[in-house]
């Protein structure tokens, strides 16, 4: 990390009420892990947007290359039969 | 790569831009998309940041708690609208400190209006009211813009832009129904916030060299004349509402275009302060450059820390 270039990037997660998945809000600069708490707390919920944070260094993660979307994703679309939508149901059948 | 290739890429790009689908920070972009969001988003960071100085400049002399509260409370959201938008310019690749360096070599502008003084507490009042007011008409159509995080920053701060407006109302309604002492004051701060708002919104069309392109691209949703008569015809009526006259006497409700005809806006004023010689410009990039100074040293003191204590926790 070089110090010229100041603090490390830290990505911010916010669960907005319990029984709620953390949520990427956005990011923040910070010396370690206790800053980047902090300074979500103030810049991310200042107005009671969450109830706990995750903070997580930019460059640990790892994404999926866009290029790749239609090898990765595509194969999901032709699938149909993996929703109920794709089954006939005989009329008068009901509870299914 | 070839020619072929980015010309099949910038149609694609462009492709997704018309059906409405947001650009990604890893998505393929044209270099000049990438630039001009870049100068738009640190531009439009900076002016958050130095925005904080001029309303700062009253805290300490709020007229009461409820004020001072108020006022602390907007200025602190101000710093986080610039955070948001630094952090959405580094997702393009921007570095942050370089972008900030470029705003104190002068490199990079900022909303001309900062560099106006505020010299009474109604200037808090007209700032909010004018100000803010004018940024949400231009902050508003952008939550819609094509670039991902730039879009969803917007969602944030308009969300917050919007007691921004209501307090300074509340502090010009206040004023100009007080005192004639205090709705003079109220007068006066509308004098002289009313013109440098109008050309918060820059240029007239015809002068505006990138408006085109940035329309195509959907950084930018209405031409600055739209968004600036949008902003005089639901600002005229809020100033007579409170007993306040707009200082333009070519004023004047015009039916055939449902809207306002306003007087002529002095762009050589414009041309001057954006060009470093308003009334406080110097004063305002001083300020932003000794900030930084003296900083530095915090900034590297909890840096070594943090690696102090990596290093232990390694070894
Ligand atoms: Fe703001
Ligand atoms: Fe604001």
């Amino acid at each position: 990390m070089s110090k010229s270039k100041g603090w490390p990037l830290w990505e911010v997660f916010i669960r907005s009420k319990q029984g709620l998945n953390h949520k990427h809000v956005g990011s923040l600069r910070a010396s370690d892990a206790t800053m980047a708490i902090k300074n979500a707390r103030d810049v991310y919920t200042r107005r009671a947007e969450g109830i706990s944070i995750w903070v997580v260094p930019s460059n640990n993660i790892t994404a999926s290359d866009p290029n790749n979307e239609d090898s990765l994703f595509e194969p999901s679309q032709s699938k149909v039969y993996r929703h109920p939508t794709f089954y006939d149901v005989p009329d008068g059948i009901s509870h299914m | 790569m070839m020619d072929v290739d980015i010309q099949d890429l910038e149609k694609k790009f462009q492709d997704k831009i018309d059906q409405d689908i947001k650009i990604e920070p890893n998505d393929w972009m044209p270099d000049a998309y990438r630039k001009t969001l870049i100068r738009q988003i640190s531009q439009h960071a900076h002016s958050e940041v130095v925005g904080m100085l001029p309303e700062g400049n009253w805290i300490t002399r709020a007229p009461n708690l409820r004020r001072k509260a108020v006022l602390l409370a907007k200025v602190q959201d101000e710093a986080g609208h610039g955070l948001y938008l630094y952090s959405a310019a580094e997702t393009l690749g921007a570095d942050r400190e370089q972008t900030i360096d470029d705003l104190h070599s002068g490199k990079a502008k900022y909303s001309s209006i900062f560099n106006y003084p505020t010299l009474s507490w109604a200037d808090m009042g007209a700032i909010g009211w004018l100000v803010d007011g004018a940024a949400i008409m231009n902050q508003v159509p952008l939550c819609r813009c094509s670039y991902g995080p730039y879009a969803r920053a917007m969602i944030r701060v308009c969300k917050e832009e919007s007691f921004h407006q209501r307090q300074g109302f509340e502090i010009m309604t206040k004023l100009a129904s007080g005192t004639a002492e205090q709705k003079e004051m109220a007068q006066d701060a509308l004098n002289r916030f009313w013109w440098p708002a109008l050309m918060m919104f820059g240029p007239i069309d015809s002068d505006s060299s990138h408006t085109e392109q940035s329309m195509r691209w959907k950084i930018k949703r209405h031409t600055n004349d739209e968004l600036r008569q949008m902003f005089v015809d639901v600002t005229v009526p809020q100033a007579e509402s409170i007993g306040l006259t707009v200082p333009d006497q070519d004023i004047k409700w015009n039916k055939s275009k449902e809207g306002y005809d306003y007087g002529p806006i002095d762009w050589d004023e414009f041309w001057q302060v954006v060009g470093g010689n308003g009334p406080c410009n110097k004063e305002r990039v001083d300020a932003r450059r000794k900030a930084k100074e003296d900083g530095k040293w915090v900034v590297e003191a909890a840096m070594a820390f943090a690696d102090k204590r990596n290093a232990k926790k390694t070894a």
